[in-house]
């Protein structure tokens, strides 16, 4: 009999709410709204935490431009180091930046152990920077952590919407909280104008853009639709550098979206 | 120290265990630890001890048996087997800390040491594992 399973829970006691940033593909910004929302919930003064669950290819400590990682202090399990007022987990303080190649059973296990051992004390927030699609850790977090709400993102690609919807038909399936979608990466020079004019222009005649075309599939499922952010060309260059990322306007488009957020779903 | 929250899901895991099948008094409790997460047995003995304190009434008179398991870890492209306690030795004390922590980190700082892969299973002895509970009505 596995232990660890009956202590997570515990474990997350003091935690409100919890938080999963998912979406069907890599590359679509997972990491940068989960790393970018951890750090607007603690400017907002928010006690938050912050947990890279992608394995694979945690990027979460290169975003906020953690580089001192290490051991985790021990304290009656593990303790997260903080970093920006933010308590900051990933597998990177045990691999560094080594490849972690793990099959499924591993990355199960890996999970679990982590979720058993870890103290995150008090917190508003903990979020999570989920790997693609619906595989192992997905399925542990919606299995183990029944009260993680999703936060789905995907971008205006085909490729992205029509994988996220299969995402989004297993949570639905599942009855798992979702909070609502994100649609990132927008290209400006394709719709220059702010997502609400966007909407009135095109609502009504057959010219509808790709933006619109999204929050429609979305609400088809009947899911919130949170709101759209635009590509960013300076967010590379803010990479690294907290400041330089609150100030870009993908964490100013982010910061609208989780004022809405939170005024409908204020803390408990 | 690490040991304390196995040992707090040990317990709490019992505690369970006797609620869903009714147990009044647990009288023994078999915990089997995998030689891949390098447990300290003294410290994880002085952790359950120090959690089990609160619940004097239902483990009160329970023995707690706790059985070292050899890790093995079998390559999936060669299918050869080896023992970890003969891979230790070329690891360093922070790689060491690292499988302590998540032992899955095998994968990270092990190659199999006939093809050099990192592809292997880890076919027993990988954590901490309740082998039984024992208790009356």
């Amino acid at each position: 009999m596995d232990p660890r399973i009956e202590v997570i829970d515990k474990r997350l006691k003091d935690v409100k709410r919890i938080i999963a940033v998912a979406g069907g593909k890599g590359g679509i910004g997972k990491s940068s709204v989960a790393s970018t929302l951890a750090l607007i919930l603690s400017k907002m003064g928010h006690k938050v935490g912050l947990f890279d669950l992608d394995f694979s290819g945690p990027s979460s400590h290169i975003i906020l431009g953690i580089k001192d990682y290490e051991f985790p202090k021990e304290d009656k399990g593990i303790v997260p180091s903080e970093y920006y007022g933010i308590k900051f987990l990933s597998i990177i303080s045990f691999s560094e930046e080594n490849p972690s190649p793990l099959r499924g059973i591993d990355i199960s296990n890996a999970v679990i152990e982590l979720l058993a051992i870890t103290q995150w004390g008090s917190l508003d927030y903990l979020i999570i920077d989920m790997p693609p699609g619906i595989g192992d850790a997905t399925l542990d977090i919606i299995r183990i952590i029944k009260r993680a709400e999703f936060i789905v993102i995907t971008t205006p690609s085909k490729l992205s919407i029509q994988t996220v919807k299969k995402s989004l038909q297993l949570l639905l399936e599942l009855k798992v909280p979702i909070i609502g979608v994100i649609e990132n990466m927008l290209d400006r020079s394709v719709y220059p104008n702010s997502p609400f004019v966007v909407l009135r222009r095109t609502g009504k005649s057959r010219k509808f853009t790709k933006s619109l075309s999204i929050k429609e599939q979305v609400k088809a499922f009947n899911i919130p639709f949170l709101g759209e952010i635009y590509f960013d060309k300076d967010f590379e260059d803010s990479i690294g550098n907290v400041n330089k990322l609150y100030n870009t306007s993908f964490a100013q488009s982010l910061k609208r979206i989780v004022l809405k957020i939170l005024q409908n779903y204020p803390t408990k | 120290m690490h040991e304390w929250a196995l040992a707090d899901a040990v317990i709490t895991t019992t505690l369970k265990v006797a609620e869903n099948e009714g147990l009044k008094e647990i009288s023994e409790i078999i915990v089997k630890i995998g030689e891949l997460q390098t447990i300290d047995t003294e410290i994880f003995n002085f952790a359950l001890k120090e959690v089990m304190q609160p619940q004097k009434k239902l483990l009160e008179n329970a023995k707690i048996k706790i059985k070292s398991e050899k890790a093995i870890l079998k390559c999936k492209v060669c299918k050869h087997e080896w023992l970890f306690k003969n891979a230790v030795k070329n690891l360093s004390e922070d790689e060491t800390e690292s499988l302590h922590f998540i032992p899955e980190t095998a994968h990270v700082y092990l190659r199999c040491p006939k093809c050099n892969s990192p592809d292997f299973e880890i076919i027993q002895g990988r954590g901490i594992w309740i082998d039984s509970i024992s208790g009356e009505r």
